[in-house]
């Protein structure tokens, strides 16, 4: 076992990991962040995408003793001082989520790429969009609730 | 305002978005076991010896199963039906002496860390003999059962046919795949000796009854709880060897057992569909009416029966005739077992198939009879004047009768939206300057609303809010909106204020689930009644302490009003809730299912070089009687047609030629991102309201996926300009490459 710290969402968790540990397995287990959901692990569908430092991160494909050090947001840290995100508004006003178990990971995908391409187009949102897997919503919702939320913010 | 016809905002969504939803991967019990199962990894094999004595040595293994342990367990059961010689091919919950398809159960290993499970899985040792693995259900000399559906003469409309058509179709092994996994933790409540199982759903209170018989436990000491699903498409919450385990384990093992598969055990185990090999042939008069249609196919349902029997089968043979008159009828299926996964229903089960099959038999009269595809659709479809409609057999061992419907007139307002004949000029006069592009069409049939009767039991709660306990499952599509929405309008409440519950065997005693289309017409109308009943109950209490005829009293805004005079509100809910006990029940029966239809019309443009297929345009016009929340009946279409695009281009579970599965991560089961899925229109229209319950419903679970195979399959055709190209499902780049050349 190894310890590390974690920030997580800006609270410091110090956990004991053992190397083969998973950033998605710490995250979930023992951190108490089981937002994160877990889909294919093997990095694929995008499901378990969190920001390191501030860029999307497949959490399933990252060890946990590799983020000592580094900055992790999950979907728990998303909604500030009890107020929404846009981007979780927009989701429920679009429909832009049926099961929800894929919508963490297009949250967070979404929320790194508004704040940095304020500007983009809905063809450059499909092709985010097309980063992760849905099952439920043929991604046309998504697509609207992310474009909703970007020009709510432009 | 009547909240019924409105999209308003889900009810469902805010723990969802936040990170607070409670998948089963999510919850945790203290002192918890982890279940890892060891899977067979011969497609055929006789086992010889299963040797778990390293798996055991390793420290943090509470214990290792196999056959032997579970002997006691009888074969997991089907539900019940009419159809024989099921019973020899049912699943034990591990394997006994032989395996039969490459990730079927053999051994379970109980750990205190999945990790740990993980590595003693690894530790069993596997002495097994390989068997000749049977691929082809056309080949395959096991045959548990032959489905015959007939009526009228066939052998005179095929002697009096002016012409026969005959097609060889075949559709692809592919599956619901949702994006979680299965999971299961069961654990036996250490006070009232109540052995519960979270992470169900789908059918709660059946599954409940099964467990409960197969171990041998008193169906009131076993409860099932369902929490947040993350997608369900027919193939979870069924049950499966794996629930079977962590109830027993937790039981004698004295633990919470939790069971989390991977995907690529998801891929390998759960159950898989679709796959079929059908020989239709029609016969038809100079103008390209269907005289007699006579089809016999193969029904691949993998190494053994599961929970559904036959059903996909059944459904394949009754639905075939579709939305067409069809005076003479005769389907054979027959139900073959392979070294294959097990098959049983995903999303649209049977009709995705028949839907494939008749309208590529459609495309091909009119392609002999150089008829427009819309027209000879026209000449067969069942007038309006002609409904209700009763096919002479039973699916789903319910009389076949379409309810209600204006089918021609579906059919023109999904052209008119889609702008058919300019398109068709268009799209010529791309072909012509070189473009590979087409179009296609397909109607479908849909079934919904299936029985036997459903429950609903409603109260007002202290604060309040509005209870409304149901034995429904919600798999993400909606459910507690839906039915807030039903109940809201009855009873004069916000539907926000008015709480669903659903998937807990342990506040209702009797419910089905929600599974074939059947929760917003089954449940909601149950639940409908029981808000009527509590209405006329709060009504009548008030008459009694106001004073007041009951004429003159109303319930509005979740406020009793006095309707006489402008005057302050009597009461409000949360005060008549401290004053007296409100509560009802209402239950609703159907013997028949209802049956909603569609189009779907498509345009789809082919790369030459690499033969890939592009979707351009995609509609779906669907009449589902009385649509509660049009955008959630939108989401389910826009989804369905994801999916439904997946099995006509992407999605195939391959085999090599020893049975190895080829198909068991997402980088070689193709699920389609946003870049593979148009833009989806949607059509919702309400022409034709059920007359089977007061509301009028139908279902809308299944109508995005329904006619996807069949209406891409008639789009390509029209692209390569070739007659009836489109024979197998799904179309890959490499058979339109061949077709090219």
């Amino acid at each position: 076992m190894t310890r590390l710290a974690l920030t997580v969402n800006g609270e410091r968790h110090v956990i004991d990991v053992e190397a083969r540990h998973t950033l998605a397995d710490a995250l979930r287990e023992r951190c108490g962040k089981t937002g994160t959901n877990l889909g294919c692990e093997h990095g694929v569908c995008g499901a378990c995408t969190v920001l390191v430092d501030g860029e999307p991160a497949r959490a399933c494909l990252l060890f946990a003793v590799q983020l000592e050090g580094k900055s992790i947001r999950t979907v728990e840290g998303l909604a500030q001082d009890g107020r929404l995100h846009e981007l979780q508004r927009a989701f429920m006003e679009h429909h832009a989520l049926q099961c929800g178990y894929c919508t963490p990971g297009f949250l967070m995908l979404a929320a790194w790429f508004i704040e940095r391409y304020p500007q983009a187009d809905d063809e450059q949102i499909r092709e985010l969009v097309a980063s992760n897997l849905c099952r439920c919503t043929g991604y046309q919702n998504i697509v609207r609730a992310i474009r909703a939320a970007a020009d709510r913010r432009r | 305002m009547k909240v019924v016809g409105q999209s308003v905002q889900r009810l469902e969504d805010e723990p969802l978005v936040t990170g607070r939803g409670r998948f089963v991967g999510n919850l945790s019990f203290p002192g918890e076991l982890h279940m890892r199962v060891v899977r067979s990894s011969h497609a055929h094999a006789d086992l010889i010896a299963v040797d778990a004595a390293q798996a055991l040595a390793l420290p943090g293994v509470a214990a290792v199963w196999t056959f032997a342990d579970v002997s006691e367990v009888p074969p997991i059961e089907f539900r019940p039906t009419r159809v024989q010689g099921l019973e020899p091919y049912r699943q034990t919950v591990l394997a006994n002496q032989c395996v039969r398809y490459v990730g079927e159960p053999l051994a379970a290993v109980f750990a205190e860390s999945s990790y740990v499970a993980e590595d003693a899985a690894e530790l069993v040792a596997v002495d097994a003999s390989p068997l000749p693995a049977r691929l082809d259900a056309r080949a395959s000399d096991i045959e548990p059962t032959v489905l015959r559906k007939e009526y009228g003469d066939v052998g005179e409309a095929f002697r009096k046919a002016d012409q026969v058509i005959t097609l060889e179709l075949s559709i692809g092994r592919h599956s619901g795949v949702p994006l979680e996994c299965r999971g299961a933790i069961a654990r036996q409540d250490p006070e009232t000796q109540v052995l519960e199982l979270y992470g169900a759903t789908k059918r709660p209170h059946p599954n409940r009854d099964v467990i409960a018989r197969m171990l041998r436990l008193d169906p009131a000491r076993v409860q099932l709880f369902e929490g947040h699903i993350g997608g369900g498409f027919g193939v979870r919450g069924e049950l499966y060897p794996e629930d079977f385990l962590v109830c027993l384990a937790a039981l004698r093992l004295g633990r919470p057992v939790k069971w989390l598969e991977d995907r690529r055990e998801n891929l390998l185990a759960c159950n898989q569909s679709r796959e079929q090999f059908h020989r239709i042939s029609a016969a038809i008069d100079s103008a390209g009416r269907i005289l007699g249609l006579q089809d016999e196919f193969f029904h691949d349902q993998g190494a053994y029966v599961r929970t559904h029997g036959a059903r996909v089968a059944d459904l394949t043979a009754g639905m075939l005739p579709s939305v067409y008159r069809v005076p003479a009828f005769r389907a054979v299926a027959h139900y073959r077992l392979t070294n294959k996964t097990p098959a049983a229903t995903y999303r649209a089960p049977g009709r995705f198939e028949a839907t494939f099959v008749i309208e590529r038999v459609m495309d091909a009269i009119a392609q002999r009879l150089k008829i427009d595809r819309a027209e000879v659709r026209r000449r067969n479809l069942i007038a309006k004047s002609e409904l209700p409609f009763t096919r002479p057999f039973q699916v789903l061992d319910t009389d076949l009768v379409l309810d209600s419907g204006d089918y021609a007139g579906l059919l023109e307002k999904a052209q008119h939206a889609f702008g058919w004949d300019a398109l068709e000029r268009e799209l010529a006069g791309r072909r012509t300057s070189g473009e590979c592009v087409g179009m296609g069409l397909a109607l479908f049939l849909e079934k919904s609303g299936l029985g036997p009767t459903d429950l609903a039991k409603i109260g007002l709660l202290e604060n309040g809010d509005v209870e409304v306990v149901t034995g429904a499952a919600s798999l993400g599509q909606g459910v507690e909106t839906v039915i807030a929405q039903i109940c809201a309008d009855a009873l004069g409440v916000d539907y926000k204020r008015i709480v669903v519950v659903h998937g807990r065997t342990d506040r209702i005693h009797k419910g089905f689930g929600s599974h074939a289309s059947r929760t917003t017409v089954m449940t909601g109308n149950a639940a409908c009644k029981a808000a009527q009943t509590l209405r006329a109950r709060i009504l009548e209490w008030a008459e009694g302490q106001f004073d007041l005829p009951q004429e003159v009293l109303d319930i509005r805004n979740g406020e009793l009003v006095r309707t006489d005079v402008d005057a302050r509100p009597l009461a409000t809910l949360r005060e008549l809730a401290g004053r007296a006990k409100f509560e009802a029940e209402g239950e609703f029966f159907s013997d028949h299912m209802t049956y909603p239809y569609g189009a779907h019309l498509a345009v789809v443009a082919v790369d030459r070089d690499t033969g890939g297929v592009r979707v351009l345009r995609y509609l779906v016009a669907y009449d589902i009687g009385r649509a509660v929340n049009p955008m959630l009946v939108e989401g389910q279409i826009l989804g369905g047609v994801a999916q439904g695009i997946g099995g006509a281009l992407y999605e195939e579970f391959l085999y090599d030629e020893t049975g190895q599965p080829l198909s068991v991560t997402f980088a070689d089961y193709l699920i389609p991102t946003a870049k593979e899925v148009p833009q989806v229109e949607v059509l919702i229209t309400e022409d034709a309201p059920s007359p089977l319950n007061p509301l009028g419903l139908k279902g809308a679970g299944e109508a995005g996926i329904n006619a996807v195979g069949a209406a891409i399959a008639s789009a390509i055709d029209d692209a390569l300009g070739q007659k009836i190209f489109v024979t197998r499902l799904p179309v890959t780049p490499v058979q339109i490459k061949r077709a090219l050349i």
